[in-house]
């Protein structure tokens, strides 16, 4: 079981002839995600992957039924490309440009809310469940099927949880890449609800890093709603104050949104919080066997 | 990006919001011209730096007599201002604002930025003025007054009459609250900022509205689209080897410690430096070198890490997910013989290829230290910055 996708999303790339929608399409397919088109303006009616390419989203679900969609254009076409998918019914938006301005998510966020998509991302590595469909830029041979939930804002990091949990044996349910920046679509909170409510997930891992309070509204989340257990570690003990640390959102200002109060917050609520980022598979291996 | 409190305020003049008459100069005989050029008997002389706490930092003077300007002006050009917001070396100051001095009534603080958790821009009013808002708001959070504005209806007047009224704003004040704000909020709409500052935002002794002070910083990800703001950068107000780390794709930050790392991802990064510091080292930098790393970044983040003297051991992490490791090996034995490392390097490679990429730095002959996971990676590089130093 898993979140969000699985082996019947029929899923279709916005910049889907472009250098890295073709790239990850690719991926995608040899993967065994049943993508089954794409968009690229002006290319309509043309071939790409030997799957049909469409000039508008909304062409492209009439086409093919998509209900998925993942999204590789350049930053500055982004917030349109996400609306764009959004007007065409569009359930689910996995968008993984990076560098989308501010002021566009703002926009964006307002623009969906009450649409019915779901967007994930931006500056996100996107979702996987293992074995049935991968919707991003993740290396599909790290992950193996089976019961843990990855929910993370960060890309390579949550590799790390994954290759941990994969040597663990516990393998992984669903992997969401949350993103970056400081506005983005699912937080940690939804995508918890999520994995609570799914039979095929026995345990969750979440993925922090500095700026922002999600760490800590997803504790408050985890102490009231979850039953399952939850692992979770916090990236930037070391961070200085006031710098952007890779990521748009990864920034300490004005003394909030650091990891040690992250830590505390999820301490509190009962989470097994991990100091060492080596050690979120393990930990999560010892405990469901407490459990 | 950060601009400068007179590039700050000239983008206020160009949205309506009023400031004193002042002038930017670059010498103490242009000091001196502007103040007699703005009249009057006494003005303020302004270090342009990059940073917040000038006043106290002593980058702000109030001076009386035109050879007072000038004599400010000289001492202050080409020194270094540390204030609570710089490290211990500074920045330098190579431009002033001269403005003339203003009879202040009351002192009010404007903000404006973006709320992460309410995905709204946020205003922040207070009638507690002049002082540091964090502090403000930490001795009573109830001194702020707040109002989120809509993303699609924008800033409404009611908002600004609530915010007006609530820091004791009178008569026609109001009237020209509402225009300030509304100003400001299209500048901060318009042109893509993340932050806007006014504190103090003053009452004059004639009951206007003046910004006395001015912060603004912008949306690195929307400059491409405001090319004439990123005219605006002053290079002598960044780190250098962060400005030429972003040149070249990589996302440095210099730290205080011995240890350099070099991570692909900037949670991974992150999370290195973590680790080291969990085993006793102390990271020296953050480095993302990328998704897509290549043999020639690489060898632009050794060149990076060794400008550092301080560096005592390199700690490589990589986790190859479409970066495969043997191309990273590549990189890195090229990058060594090339750049000429002598410094302990330890490798991590972890991934795709991870076997091939291990083979190869093996068969290199070169003296790499090979780690066998993230938690071994750590305690090796601490272990080799020792030795080092010893």
């Amino acid at each position: 079981m898993s979140i969000l996708v699985d082996q019947h999303t029929r899923v279709i790339c916005q910049g889907f002839t472009g250098k890295q929608g073709s790239f990850h399409s690719e991926q995608a397919l040899a993967y065994g995600t049943q993508l089954v088109g794409g968009v690229t303006p002006g290319k309509g009616g043309q071939k790409h992957l030997d799957l049909p390419v469409f000039n508008t989203v909304r062409d492209a679900v009439d086409g093919t039924g998509a209900h998925a969609s993942m999204i590789y254009v350049p930053a500055a076409f982004a917030a349109d490309a996400i609306l764009e998918a959004a007007d065409a019914g569009i359930e689910l938006i996995v968008c993984i440009s990076e560098g989308i301005p501010v002021m566009d998510m703002l926009k964006v966020k307002a623009a969906l809310s009450g649409s019915g998509a779901s967007l994930i991302g931006p500056n996100c590595p996107g979702i996987i469940t293992p074995g049935a469909c991968k919707v991003g830029i993740m290396p599909g041979a790290i992950h193996k099927p089976g019961t843990i939930g990855i929910v993370s804002r960060s890309g390579t990091l949550t590799y790390e949880a994954v290759y941990q949990t994969t040597l663990a044996g516990l393998g992984q349910s669903t992997c969401v890449g949350i993103g970056g920046d400081p506005i983005h679509g699912l937080d940690f909170i939804d995508c918890l609800q999520q994995f609570e409510r799914d039979p095929g997930t026995e345990g969750v891992i979440v993925v922090g890093e500095i700026g922002g309070s999600a760490e800590e509204e997803a504790a408050v989340f985890i102490r009231d709603h979850m039953n399952k257990p939850v692992v979770a570690y916090i990236a930037g003990v070391t961070a200085p104050a006031g710098k952007r640390m890779g990521h748009a959102g990864a920034i300490i200002s004005g003394g909030k949104g650091t990891a040690e109060a992250k830590f505390a917050a999820l301490e509190q609520a009962g989470v097994a919080v991990v100091r060492s980022p080596a050690d979120m598979g393990v930990r999560m291996h010892e405990v469901l066997a407490a459990s | 990006m950060h601009l400068h409190e007179y590039q700050a305020k000239q983008l206020f003049v160009d949205y309506g919001v009023p400031v004193p008459q002042g002038r930017m100069v670059e010498s103490s005989q242009d000091a001196a011209a502007a103040a007699k050029a703005l009249g009057g008997e006494r003005w303020v002389v302004k270090a342009q730096v990059h940073a917040g706490g000038r006043g106290k930092g002593g980058g702000v003077k109030l001076v009386e007599g035109v050879e007072a300007v000038e004599k400010t002006a000289n001492a202050l050009l080409g020194s270094s201002l540390v204030t609570r917001q710089t490290d211990s070396h500074g920045l330098p100051v190579h431009r002033l604002l001269i403005e003339g001095a203003v009879a202040i009534e009351r002192e009010l603080y404007l903000g404006m930025l973006v709320d992460r958790a309410r995905e709204r821009v946020m205003i922040m009013a207070s009638a507690s003025g002049g002082m540091d808002i964090e502090e403000v708001a930490a001795r009573d959070p109830r001194a702020i007054l707040t109002e989120a504005v809509h993303p699609a209806v924008g800033l409404q007047a009611y908002q600004c009459r609530n915010l007006a009224f609530g820091v004791g704003l009178v008569g026609d004040q109001i009237k020209a609250f509402t225009r300030l704000l509304g100003g400001l909020y299209r500048l901060f709409e318009q042109r893509d900022a993340s932050l806007v500052e006014i504190n103090p935002l003053v009452v004059t002794a004639s009951g206007d509205l003046l910004a006395l002070d001015a912060k603004l910083e912008l949306d690195d990800n929307a400059l491409y689209r405001h090319p004439d703001i990123n005219d605006l950068r002053d290079h002598s107000q960044e780190d250098e080897k962060e400005r030429s780390a972003s040149e070249h794709g990589l996302n440095y930050i210099t730290l205080d410690g011995d240890i350099a790392c070099m991570v692909n991802g900037a949670g991974l990064a992150m999370a290195t430096m973590d680790l080291i510091k969990l085993h006793g080292g102390e990271p020296a930098n953050f480095l993302d070198v990328g998704g897509g790393a290549t043999a020639e970044r690489v060898a632009e983040a050794f060149k990076l890490i060794l400008a550092d003297t301080k560096v005592r051991a390199i700690l490589v992490n990589i986790f190859g997910g479409i970066v495969r490791c043997d191309l990273i090996a590549e990189g890195i034995i090229q990058a060594v013989q090339d750049v000429g490392v002598d410094l302990p390097v330890v490798v991590r490679l972890e991934g795709t290829n991870r076997d091939e990429g291990k083979a190869l730095l093996a068969a290199s002959g070169l003296s790499i230290i090979a780690a066998e996971g993230f938690t071994d990676a750590a305690g090796k590089v601490v272990q080799a910055s020792r030795e080092t130093a010893a």
